[in-house]
């Protein structure tokens, strides 16, 4: 077995429920895995989201913490997708200085990157730029020499390529957030005690 | 909808307040005890409780790790899940050092705490703490119960959680309005729907015949009993097993009793206070086959070095077990009991002479230094202490050790030869743990003769628990083996600290008299001569008795493996001309 550490990308499908995210980072906090970047947000499916996951392990380690995620009850689904098919992007917004004389030249490199001018002012511009991770540090390798004033990424959002996995359904919600008449969860029971 | 209620009779649909749900809930899984403590937030609980007298028994504790230990205790001898009950704030906080205790040895427990109005949650209002923030690291699972239709399908998923696949501990935090509000009870029919939990998987048929080739090949194998067995109640097949392939068994101390301790293939306790045969024979053993135990730094000593020619056939429920501390070859992944099953048609018959021959070449080696065979000199030795409880006892007690020397002697030198008759704080080493768990245990074993073993230190950190066993009317038999010292931290600072005794003496009050100030005996045993009479008496007495023998002050556990060294480096018993750390090459 190999013992090379790499970069891994993993996802979680979780239930949406209070509390899962704190879960998750107790777990990494606890075993001790370092976290890279962490992304939350819902899917297109009610009452689930998804957490994509990036952090530097080895294979035994990220056997590990896919077990120790399956581990948490509200854990619905665990892919690794490292070395699958996927695509993987990240958004940045970062603001550089960029004076009358260097503005065409900042410009122009974020034009060649991709990269789309949100801000601008007499002295700073700043710009948005989503593609993977290694893309956005060359943009932000070049701009140094004109001076990053401030920066900020929403860390990696990841994809398998091809069909969706099957994803064990979620349990309704009992939050008060959720529209649940009181009476709801009996119903049920009542109409089988009926059977 | 309220006449189709009020028509239906007990296991009907019935409109309750969350308190009454509560109780229902908790009698229909069966729950026929509960320990705990009293509070605000959890007074509607209470209040509701009375209606429910006959159906469940109350034991009021005298401190809320009591009531843990009691749940856990009563979970470890019965197999059924334990429950303790407590207010919000210092109540729940008190419960940790018990809910950990659970946690790290698997036990099967639910915790209820109460919680303040879910209006005032986050507030910093009187007697709220976020438990279930401080408890997440060390529940398997928790909950906070903001409304009253939540309580029943919550505490039917939290029985569910804590029995299944690798029990544990699950907490369940109920705000104050919701144990007051109406809500609708009906009896549960259908098992909990929890579409991520996994509890256990399949082991696959080419793994199992690659084990059982492993098996039959092997030279020198060894399984390495844990609590999975006791657990699982696979002694049976266990020994089945290694009466077929003819494999000898060494227990990891919450595996002591899982296989029987009279067995001729039964080696013992491994790891830093096993027995120096059985961790010499793991580092010579060329297949180990673990069952139902995690390869805890107390038992591999150094990784780098541990049973250098094995390979490891690995049976766990809980697959993040699975290469934590040591590479494994074959890993099973299921319940102890269902993979034995599988196994056992599977391995060949044969004997191994050979191995067995150099077990008993090892095991020769160092009897002759098994304190039971030195005179006592008119001393007390707490190891002769328990070898004559258990000659006394015929081996049939359930004996419940709290955490330090006294707890490594019992291993040692009280044979278990059935399941659920040793009860032990394994993973967290709780001090403390001994008396309130043996109080839990009377509740799941009324006829069992219950000892209690413990340090003078120890039983002083929950000596409370007495008054409870008192007002309930327990027999408990308590055996403190009083050193005058924490020992176990006294023999650390021997070996590795320069002999500086840094606040390990210890004086403590006359245990005798602490008895009868709550109305129970006791008994001062100073003499070898002294303890067959004393545990006669206290086993002739109905109530509990609390017998303090007065032990040697600075004896040592033995053999002892420094923390992180090799399984081989062991501190044995002093003999003249003899060095203190010996080895591999020396036996």
């Amino acid at each position: 077995m190999q013992r090379t550490v790499a970069t891994r990308t993993i996802i979680a499908h979780v239930e949406d429920k209070p509390g899962v995210l704190n879960r998750i980072a107790s777990l990494f906090r606890r075993r001790g895995f370092n976290i890279v970047s962490l992304t939350v947000g819902r899917t297109a499916e009610l009452g689930v989201s998804r957490l994509t996951l990036v952090l530097d392990a080895d294979d035994d380690t990220a056997r590990r913490i896919e077990a120790n995620l399956y581990k948490l009850v509200n854990v619905l689904l665990v892919e690794d997708v490292t070395f699958a098919p996927s695509v993987a992007r990240e958004l940045a917004l970062i603001k550089v200085r960029a004076g009358a004389e260097t503005r065409p030249r900042v410009l122009q490199i974020c034009e060649v990157f991709g990269a789309r001018v949100i801000d601008l002012t007499a002295h700073i511009v700043t710009v948005e730029l989503t593609a993977t991770h290694d893309k956005i540090d060359d943009l932000v390798g070049v701009l140094a020499a004109d001076g990053v004033i401030e920066m900020v990424r929403t860390g990696v959002v990841a994809m398998a390529r091809g069909e969706r996995p099957q994803i064990p359904e979620p349990r309704p919600a009992l939050s008060p957030h959720e529209a649940h008449g009181p009476d709801d969860i009996c119903e049920s029971h009542e109409s089988q005690g009926a059977a | 909808m309220e006449a189709v209620m009020s028509a239906t009779g007990g296991g009907g649909t019935r409109r309750l307040t969350g308190a009454a749900i509560l109780w229902e809930a908790l009698a229909s899984e069966g729950v026929e005890v509960v320990f705990g403590y009293p509070g605000g937030a959890i007074m509607p609980a209470y209040d509701a409780m009375l209606a429910y007298g006959d159906r469940i028994r109350h034991v009021l504790v005298r401190h809320e790790q009591g009531a843990a230990h009691m749940a856990d205790g009563y979970a470890r001898a019965s197999g059924k899940v334990g429950v303790a009950l407590a207010t919000s704030g210092p109540g729940a906080t008190n419960l940790v050092t018990g809910i950990a205790t659970a946690m790290m040895d698997s036990v099967p427990t639910v915790f209820i705490t109460g919680q303040v109005a879910s209006s005032l949650l986050g507030s910093d209002a009187f007697q709220e703490t976020d438990v279930t923030g401080v408890t997440l690291p060390i529940t398997k699972h928790n909950y906070l119960v903001t409304r009253v239709d939540e309580i029943a399908p919550t505490i039917r998923e939290a029985f569910f959680l804590a029995r299944s696949g690798r029990p544990g501990p699950v907490l369940v935090d109920i705000c104050k309005d919701a144990q007051q509000a109406i809500g609708t009870w009906c009896a549960p029919t259908d098992p909990p729907r929890l579409p991520g939990y996994r509890p256990s998987q399949h082991a696959p048929d080419e793994l199992l015949d690659r084990a059982a080739y492993l098996i039959d090949h092997a030279e020198r194998p060894l399984v390495l009993a844990g609590h999975g067995v006791v657990k699982s109640g696979a002694g049976e097949l266990l020994r089945a097993l290694v009466e077929k392939a003819d494999v000898p068994v060494a227990s990891t101390l919450l595996g002591l009793g899982g296989f029987p301790a009279s067995h001729p293939l039964a080696l013992g306790m491994m790891g830093m206070h096993g027995e120096a045969w059985v961790n010499h024979a793991i580092q010579e053993a060329d297949l180990l086959i673990a069952l139902g135990m995690r390869f805890d730094d107390r038992v591999t000593g150094r990784l780098a070095s541990y049973a250098p020619r094995a390979r490891k056939i690995h049976v766990e429920i809980d697959r993040s077990e699975v290469n934590k501390n040591v590479k494994i070859d074959v890993a099973l992944l299921d319940d102890v009991g269902r993979v034995l099953g599988a196994l056992v048609p599977r391995v060949a018959a044969r004997r191994r002479a050979r191995w067995t021959a150099r077990i008993d070449e090892l095991k020769g080696d160092s009897s002759v230094r098994d304190i039971q065979g030195l005179p006592d000199q008119g001393r007390l030795y707490a190891a002769h202490v328990i070898h004559d409880l258990w000659r006394l006892t015929e081996g049939k007690a359930l004996v419940v050790t709290d955490v330090g020397q006294h707890q490594m002697w019992e291993a040692q030198y009280y044979k278990h030869d059935h399941p659920r008759k040793l009860l032990t704080s394994g993973g967290l080493g709780t001090m403390g743990f001994a008396l309130p768990a043996a109080i839990g245990a009377r509740f799941a074993c009324p006829d069992d003769d219950i000892w209690v073993i413990a340090g003078d230190g120890g039983f002083q950190m929950t000596a409370c628990e007495l008054s409870t066993a008192a007002q309930e009317g327990l027999k408990i038999n308590v055996a403190i083996i009083n050193n005058g010292y924490l020992g176990m931290v006294r023999q650390w600072q021997q070996f590795f600290y320069g002999g500086r005794y840094a606040a390990t003496p210890m004086r403590s009050p006359d245990f005798v008299k602490l008895a009868e100030a709550h109305g129970l005996s006791g008994m001062h045993v100073r003499r070898r001569a002294e303890v067959e009479g004393a545990v006669r008496a206290a086993q002739a007495t109905a109530g509990t008795v609390v017998i303090d023998f007065h032990v040697e002050q600075e004896d040592s556990v033995y053999p002892m493996v420094p923390s992180g060294a090799d399984l081989t480096e062991m501190i044995r018993r002093p003999q003249p001309n003899s060095p203190l750390v010996e080895s591999a090459e020396d036996p």
